[in-house]
């Protein structure tokens, strides 16, 4: 995508930030016609051209892979990431150029550049359940979502559509089927953890729905993109094989002829206009020369990332909205909330030494929420899935000889002992304590004040992990496993890479900051649509739903403004 | 090869944690100054050579795993562990020359066989005791494996290596093959 350097600086829409709501807001608003600036803080990444580790084999990395001393102790905090290491490293910002404030411990993971963190996630996409909508209001734990299953339904469908969700129709009430491709299949470990799952605790253990093309549709062979399992994701695909920004939704509205993209584009704020009672554009400060440029649109949408969007609406203070835009209520910047990821359990399996699989998948198997569905069952609110996977290990180091050469080398080639992991990914209670709020005295090199976060656990956390290490350590067990390893780490906040909340949608402009068309309650023209809006943070993988809220949005802002209503 | 994946089965195979293989706790440094010289590259090959020997598919020599045992050992071992791995040097010569009256590298290979698997023997005494530091032997065997089985030979000649497999396949029967790369 070539930056548009000419000085057009009125649009129909703007969107700011091109990762994976971003970039569906641009395909949307494009396709219907507006003339849509999107706004990139970061450099350009262009699909295939700037994916520099694609194919590039291990041997080819200069420490086969581990990562320069330099570059770890210049980045305590990225470098803990999931999935960071010599090969993905350019995908995550680098520590020291983007300050913020833990007020309590809280590792930002962030991906500033066009496609952002599209790029590097972990693609996992099953849909809500009902239930799951329902939940905080239904057991008092959170306000009402101003949608409901059946409103976002459609907008799934639109989604998986597009993008490519690989998965099996397997009827679970608690993780709705939707418009898939052919899953992955289950290896023989977890085939028998099916087995065991379903028969010894009436639950599902079922392919995970991951954003893989696998059997490119019509709409894939336009984009031309297709998965062949190379499991190299997060380097940037050649072919396309997962979704991203870059692969997909920004070449596809780039297409339309309507798009421009502006990389290098920290946005300041949003720009009030009193007279019309509504967010005449926004205010951008260019990267590199520093240089301040004022956009104009008609409609913008913010899919900056959860914090970034509240960090630039809380920056956004004008007459009218002192504490930032649409924040009468004063919650702006209030009810952060993440995903739970602390435990896991692994185990190893005897007795599948004579089955293997043919090379690696892209994705893992769910167990989806068991938990608190239709009625309150346990000690804490909320429920969780659970990710798990079998594998062989690489190398044999069972029964090796105590000897050295051939017969070492031949033993220790073979691959090694079967084991399996489940780990979770528990929702978590949005609180008003859990906040994020602007730095009074401190300023980042753009003049904007340093986000300050202050989120962590309680015990509701502990709750669930203590039931997820009873559950999946019972679980495993019936399988037979052996040598059952169970851990907490305690990580910190963040390091999920799920954060979300802060500027909630709901049906009351008391306690919520959008309405259920992700429009501001008090200035109409501004969407948010990215993790910020979430009112709960459900138990499964968020990014489709940003995707879906995302869609709707921008085909209700287009429809709207078509009407003169905004 | 998945070097995180590997080094977890290289820390089993040897008995002890990786050395340098701590993403947090350590991390590689650009070295300027050589602390190994071409000598010690090629001793490292015939250790390595002797560990990993070429059969009907390449060994550690093919891999050039002497040079990569050097590069690592330089960049991303502190110094007490470079200090225990140049000590190692000198020692298993000491033996050689004890025992056979010539230095390591000259040694028949069956000798340099025999001697390695002595000291294989010593070092897995010296894992037995309580804080005992890690044998020079145990990070001469960790760097040999991590710089076989990553190196391009290793990976897709002893390994089985698909780069753009196509079909994933579940479960299949296996007879014996190696693993895949």
């Amino acid at each position: 995508m070539a930056e548009n350097k000419d000085a057009v600086t009125h649009f129909d829409a703007i969107v700011v930030g091109s990762g994976i709501s971003g970039g569906w807001a641009a395909k949307e608003l494009c396709e219907k016609g507006l003339k849509t600036l999107v706004l990139e803080r970061g450099r350009n990444v262009e699909h295939i051209r700037d994916y520099p580790t694609a194919s590039t084999p291990v041997w080819d990395f200069k420490y086969r892979g581990a990562l320069p001393k330099s570059v770890l102790d210049a980045n305590p905090y990225i470098s803990r990431a999931a999935g960071y290491d010599a090969s993905t490293a350019h995908f995550f910002v680098k520590d020291a150029d983007h300050p913020y404030i833990q007020e309590k411990p809280f590792e930002w993971i962030r991906g500033y550049q066009v496609g952002g963190k599209s790029l590097i996630w972990g693609r996992a996409c099953a849909r809500w359940s009902a239930m799951d909508f329902t939940a905080p209001h239904r057991y008092g734990y959170g306000i009402e979502w101003p949608v409901g299953y059946d409103d976002i339904a459609p907008w799934y469908s639109h989604v998986e559509k597009f993008i490519g969700v690989c998965g099996n129709k397997d009827g679970i009430d608690t993780m709705p089927d939707g418009e898939f491709q052919p899953a992955f299949e289950l290896n023989c470990v977890e085939q028998h953890l099916k087995e065991v799952v379903a028969e010894k605790f009436n639950r599902h253990y079922v392919s995970g729905r991951w954003a893989q093309v696998t059997q490119p549709q019509e709409i894939h062979k336009e984009q031309h993109r297709q998965c062949l399992s190379r499991n190299l994701c997060m380097r940037g695909c050649p072919l396309g094989g997962y979704f991203s920004s870059n692969a997909s939704t920004l070449p596809w509205a780039e297409k339309t002829g309507n798009l421009t993209i502006r990389p290098f584009s920290v946005v300041h704020s949003v720009i009030y206009d009193e007279q019309s009672g509504k967010a005449a554009g926004v205010k951008v400060i260019d990267a590199q020369t520093k240089e301040e440029i004022i956009y104009h649109a008609k409609i913008i949408f913010l899919n900056a990332s959860a914090l970034n969007t509240n960090l630039i609406l809380l920056n956004s203070v004008s007459e009218r909205f002192p504490n930032g835009l649409g924040n009468d209520n004063g919650l702006l910047g209030k009810y952060i909330c993440f995903h739970n990821y602390r435990a896991s359990v692994s185990g190893e399996f005897d007795g599948f030494e004579d089955k293997y699989y043919k090379v690696s998948k892209p994705s893992e198997c769910i167990i989806p929420n068991f938990r608190n569905v239709y009625q309150q069952d346990t000690d804490f609110v909320g429920g969780y899935v659970i990710f798990s996977a079998g594998y062989r290990e690489k190398l044999n180091d069972e029964n090796v000889p105590a000897v050295l050469g051939a017969a070492f080398k031949e033993a220790i080639s073979k691959p090694g002992k079967w084991g399996a992991y489940m780990y979770m990914q528990g929702e978590t209670i949005p609180k008003a304590s859990n906040h994020v709020r602007l730095s009074k005295d401190k300023k980042d090199e753009w003049g904007i004040p340093l986000l300050i976060t202050s989120v962590d656990y309680d015990d509701n956390d502990d709750r669930m992990v203590k039931d997820f290490i009873e559950q999946g350590t019972a679980m495993m067990a019936a399988a037979g496993a052996k040598n059952i390893v169970v851990n907490d780490n305690r990580q910190p906040p963040g390091l999920d890479i799920h954060e979300m909340g802060g500027v909630r949608m709901g049906k009351d402009p008391a306690t919520s900051l959008l309405n259920e068309w992700n429009q501001l309650h008090h200035c109409k023209n501004v969407f948010v649509t990215d993790g910020a809006c979430m009112t709960s943070t459900g138990n499964q993988s968020p990014s489709i739903l940003y995707m879906s809220l995302t869609a709707r949005a921008a085909n209700y802002a287009v429809e709207q403004l078509k009407k003169g209503a905004l | 090869m998945d070097r995180r994946e590997l080094i977890k089965t290289i820390a089993v195979l040897t008995g002890a944690a990786f050395v340098g293989g701590d993403l947090f706790l350590s991390g590689c440094r650009e070295q300027n100054k050589a602390l190994f010289s071409q000598e010690d590259i090629a001793f490292f090959d015939e250790v390595a050579e002797t560990i990993i020997p070429r059969t009907d598919t390449p060994g550690a020599k093919d891999a050039e795993v002497g040079k990569f045992m050097v590069l690592y050992a330089s960049d991303c071992y502190d110094i007490a562990q470079q200090q225990t791995l140049q000590q190692g040097i000198t020692q298993i010569n000491n033996t050689a020359k004890k025992k056979f009256r010539r230095a390591f590298v000259q040694l028949t290979t069956a000798q340099k066989l025999s001697l390695l698997t002595d000291i294989q023997e010593e070092a897995r005494r010296q894992k037995a005791r309580k804080d005992a530091p890690v044998h020079y032997f145990t990070l001469m065997k960790q760097l040999t494996l991590l710089g076989f089985f990553t190196s391009e030979a290793g990976a897709t000649q002893v390994l089985r290596h698909l780069p753009v497999p196509g079909t994933y396949h579940g479960c299949v029967d296996y007879n014996g093959e190696t693993a895949w790369g």
